[in-house]
């Protein structure tokens, strides 16, 4: 790309917003999913007994929800990126495009 | 737990991890017994490779340019992609290993199983997008794209060669020990069919093949479990809390015939439903969890994937619908795993005479395939076990070869001017050399304990190549002496606190208990420090002149990676 072009493309107010608004995103999802995982192995580490709590009369333990929790978890997540990527990010992109190219 | 118990649970798991045949509390890969000869499941491996070299003759015809073989020509859709992200991943490790360390310990089989699926969203945040709009054919490409491509790409195609060395080995040795059980053949008769067969399929059908040998790899893969699972749940009425309950009373039965008093054997019956011996040091588990988590975002297998699609749509919808086959596939074996504690524990059929399952601990889902599909899916199963392996290293050698002829050949030695041609003829070749090289390991390893290597490889993966692409993406100062200097420190510092880490110093190399220099299970915590501190470190203290244009570089990459414009496109087709 050339230069001059790179930098009337970042000079784009769409541009910046697109940029802080994607990178926000991405940042505070990254983190959720840290805050997700490493708690529940920091869960599985420290207080194994809160886990393997019977959750009512039967057999079935506090740890089997919040386990398959953190699979649905980690699949509903990405798909919320994902579609708020596709549908505005994306927009965006688009109009960033047209005016840089016409 | 004793410190040494406690490595043996490790190793038990990473041995689970690597190949799918180890024993999970002795992580002994050479005690796969031979089975009598399967011919159902021979014939039923026999059509899938007929049918595969029938999709590699129609792909073969389609690859003429480098782009062809490198990415497909970059017309793969995203839900295509995405599947054969998950055929890629999806290892016939995770399926009997898995299954089987979720039918030992219950919940401690699904925490490991997690560890595989949460790197994931991180590729999706962070990287997937941006990597589409940067690369072209290697994760290279997208690492060097600002900096001085020679000493860049010389460290990406290192950590890619020595990453899916790791992966390779372990995949041939596990294939050999696979057929022993599955197929009741020979060891080396397994590790010359693979060998020869991803050779083919690259070689012919470059990325078209292999993609869709893992599209359908995945999906034979993905179907074989769901019916599986029904099947189980069918009997508990789809009630999980029947299902659990079955299996802790079938567990307290076995406690009980061990002798166990009433109480114990009841307490033993109900630890399968929490968290038992998986996790006793946090530093080993947080640091496992990083190298499994952060080592997905630099397997280069797996982010060459990215460049298969025609843009960040494309790519972004690659990365969930991966993630959501794999993260059921987990779901699956975890009722698999359960599956196999009330079918097959309770089966004389299946069963040694001391407790043991009949070929070794990990025949916990094949044995659940005959129970509740009878001979015909059995050999199905068995067939598929097999076939996930031909995907994976088909995914690894492509990626190797990428690494020899477009990062190596192509732009160290050629300066970027070797016609597509020649640099399709250096693919060619390198992945000849691969695939010898591969059957060649993979009979050398045959009794050697590799339970290390899966493991080891994600390491590498997590200090290596993850900081380099992420730093150079996101990161203004980042400068090339930076990215080299920390990438290799990264490489070589997982490389040797494995090797003085208990898995490889004590249980492979054959020192005593508690010699080891390095007490955790995983050295990616540390050694993924070290390189990010080295990347940042030296390059804010390069003052050359590179380093100057590297940062005056940066404006432009930023733009591409956040808009694509300028990205390379689909090439036709």
């Amino acid at each position: 790309m050339e230069a001059d072009l790179a930098q009337r493309i970042a000079r784009n107010p769409k541009y910046q917003e697109l940029k802080a608004k994607r990178s926000a995103f991405g940042w505070m999802l990254t983190v959720l999913m840290l805050v997700v995982y490493y708690g529940f192995i920091m869960l599985v580490a420290f207080n194994k007994a809160f886990l393997s709590q019977r959750l009512g009369e039967g057999v079935t333990t506090v740890g089997m929800p919040i386990g398959f929790g953190v699979i649905v978890f980690t699949v509903l997540i990405t798909g919320i990126y994902v579609r708020r990527a596709n549908k505005e990010f994306d927009a965006l992109t688009e109009e960033v495009a047209k005016e840089a190219l016409k | 737990m004793s410190r040494a118990l406690r490595a043996g649970w490790w190793l038990g798991l990473a041995a689970l991890a690597v190949a799918g045949v180890a024993h999970a509390a002795g992580g002994d890969l050479g005690q796969a017994e031979k089975q009598p000869t399967n011919w159902t499941a021979i014939i039923m491996f026999a059509v899938f490779v007929i049918f595969t070299l029938f999709i590699t003759k129609w792909a073969a015809a389609r690859t003429k340019s480098a782009a062809d073989f490198y990415t497909a020509g970059g017309g793969i859709t995203g839900f295509q992609n995405g599947l054969a992200i998950a055929g890629d991943y999806m290892s016939a490790a995770s399926f009997l290993g898995i299954s089987a360390a979720v039918m030992t310990g219950g919940f401690d089989g699904l925490i490991y199983s997690i560890g595989f699926l949460v790197g994931w969203p991180v590729v999706t945040f962070l990287l997937a997008e941006r990597l589409r709009n940067l690369g072209k054919f290697t994760f290279a490409d997208v690492a060097a794209f600002r900096f001085d491509q020679t000493p860049i790409r010389v460290f990406a195609a290192s950590g890619t060669l020595v990453v899916v060395a790791f992966y390779l080995i372990a995949q041939m040795v596990g294939a050999g020990q696979l057929i022993k059980l599955l197929f009741g053949l020979e060891y080396w008769i397994a590790v010359v069919i693979v060998g020869a067969l991803m050779m083919i399929y690259v070689l012919f059908g470059g990325m078209t093949a292999t993609t869709w040998v893992q599209i359908i790899k995945a999906c034979l893969l993905l179907g074989g479990a769901t019916f599986m699972a029904l099947m189980v749940l069918v009997n508990f009425g789809f009630s999980p809390e029947a299902m659990f309950a079955k299996a802790v009373e079938i567990k307290t039965g076995i406690a009980t015939a061990a002798g166990k008093a009433p109480d114990a054997a009841a307490k033993e019956g109900f630890s399968i439903m929490g968290p038992g011996g998986f996790i006793k040091d946090p530093i080993s588990a947080i640091s496992f969890g990083i190298a499994l988590m952060f080592g997905t975002a630099g397997l280069p297998h797996i982010l060459m994937r990215f460049f298969t699609v025609p843009n960040a749509k494309e790519a972004r919808k690659s990365v969930f619908w991966a993630t959501t086959w794999i993260g059921y596939f987990y779901l699956l074996t975890f009722i698999i795993g359960f599956g196999a504690i009330t079918f097959v524990l309770t089966n004389s059929a299946f069963l040694d005479g001391k407790g043991g399952l009949l070929g070794g601990g990990n025949m916990a889902a094949v044995h659940l395939a005959a129970a509740v599909g009878g001979n015909v899916f059995l050999g199905f199963i068995s067939a598929v076990a097999f076939a996930t392996i031909l995907a994976v290293v088909a995914g690894l050698t492509l990626s190797g070869a990428s690494a020899v002829s477009h990062d190596l050949y192509a732009t160290v030695f050629k300066h970027g001017k070797a016609d597509s041609t020649a640099e399709l003829k250096v693919s060619r070749m390198t992945t000849v050399a691969l695939g010898i090289i591969a059957v060649l390991l993979g009979i050398a390893f045959e009794k050697q304990n590799i339970a290390f290597m899966v493991s080891l490889a994600f390491a590498i993966a997590a200090s290596a190549n993850f900081p380099v692409l992420l730093m150079s993406v996101l990161w203004k100062d980042c400068t090339t002496k930076g990215a080299v200097v920390g990438g290799f420190l990264g490489l070589l510092s997982s490389l040797a606190l494995t090797i003085v880490s208990p898995s490889v110093w004590e249980a492979t190399l054959g020192n005593p208990k508690g010699s080891a220099l390095f007490p955790y299970a995983s050295p990616a915590l540390f050694s993924m420090t070290i390189g990010f501190v080295g990347i940042w470190l030296v390059s804010l203290l390069d003052r050359g002149g590179r380093a100057t244009q590297d940062r005056a570089g940066f404006l432009a990459q930023q733009v591409r990676s956040e808009t694509g414009i300028g990205a390379a496109g689909a090439s036709g087709h």
